[in-house]
């Protein structure tokens, strides 16, 4: 049986860094309605951030034409985020996270949301979406 | 974000607070790198840091390795818990010399 999906918020902004506090307030405040606790209301927010920059700086490749969309959903026993953008297909190979041994600036994102998430998957994107990435997090 | 620089005399105490995200790292970079450019330690106090991301941690690495190629000091004193968080997270709280105050810090050599 599918589980039934709450939709808690809805965010279209520009795919812009100065408008990353707005998707933040977002996430902490939807954690925080589902329970969540500090530590984890941090962790999801910082995650969810790291994708919405990937999607400014690699799939947008910091254009500052774009857009893109959050949804956060609940379907009981997770938090379901869905980032939208409408940039080009990206190479879905490239979203790998790097080994931590070496010591360097950059390609920290991906390890970040692989840490704190449950499941990361592109979903076939609808009609005019270029890419839609869809972040689980366990919180029942 | 907000930004203080205190400079003694072989090292810069670099103040951040707020959020150091995507928008505003550039300037933290910036004034780290400057720091080091006028051949000072530097020490990164993230006590008032509300928010760091990758960009911000990236920052500090690039600090961090551009101090030890000129053979300057270079450390984080006063991390708060959220900075701390997510240093974990990528394991570089076993990388950067991270002293409790200014205190300890200037005690063990910058």
């Amino acid at each position: 049986m599918n589980a039934v999906m709450m939709l808690l918020a809805e965010l279209r902004f520009p795919a812009r860094a100065e408008h990353l506090q707005a998707l933040r307030a977002a996430v902490r405040t939807a954690a925080q309605q589902c329970g969540c606790d500090q530590t984890l209301t941090e962790q999801l927010t910082l995650a969810v951030n790291e994708a919405a920059m990937n999607i400014i700086q690699h799939a947008y490749r910091e254009t500052l034409t774009g857009e893109m969309i959050l949804e956060i959903h609940n379907n009981g026993t997770e938090l379901v985020f869905r980032l939208l953008d409408f940039a080009a297909p990206v190479d879905r190979d490239a979203l790998r996270p790097r080994a931590l041994d070496e010591v360097r600036p950059g390609g920290l994102g991906l390890h970040l949301i692989r840490t704190v998430m449950d499941q990361v998957e592109y979903l076939p994107p609808p009609p005019g979406v270029g890419n839609l990435l869809q972040l689980r997090k366990r919180i029942a | 974000m907000e930004y203080q620089v205190v400079r003694q005399d072989k090292i810069s105490i670099v103040r951040l607070s707020g959020d150091i995200d995507l928008y505003f790292t550039p300037d933290a970079r910036r004034t780290v790198l400057q720091c080091l450019n006028e051949k000072r330690g530097v020490l990164v106090d993230l006590s008032a840091v509300t928010y760091i991301d990758s960009s911000g941690i990236a920052c500090l690495v690039e600090g961090y390795q551009t101090a030890k190629q000129r053979q300057l000091s270079f450390g984080l004193i006063g991390v708060s818990e959220n900075a701390m968080n997510v240093l974990r997270l990528t394991r570089l709280d076993q990388v950067f010399p991270i002293h409790d105050s200014l205190a300890a810090a200037l005690r063990h050599g910058g």
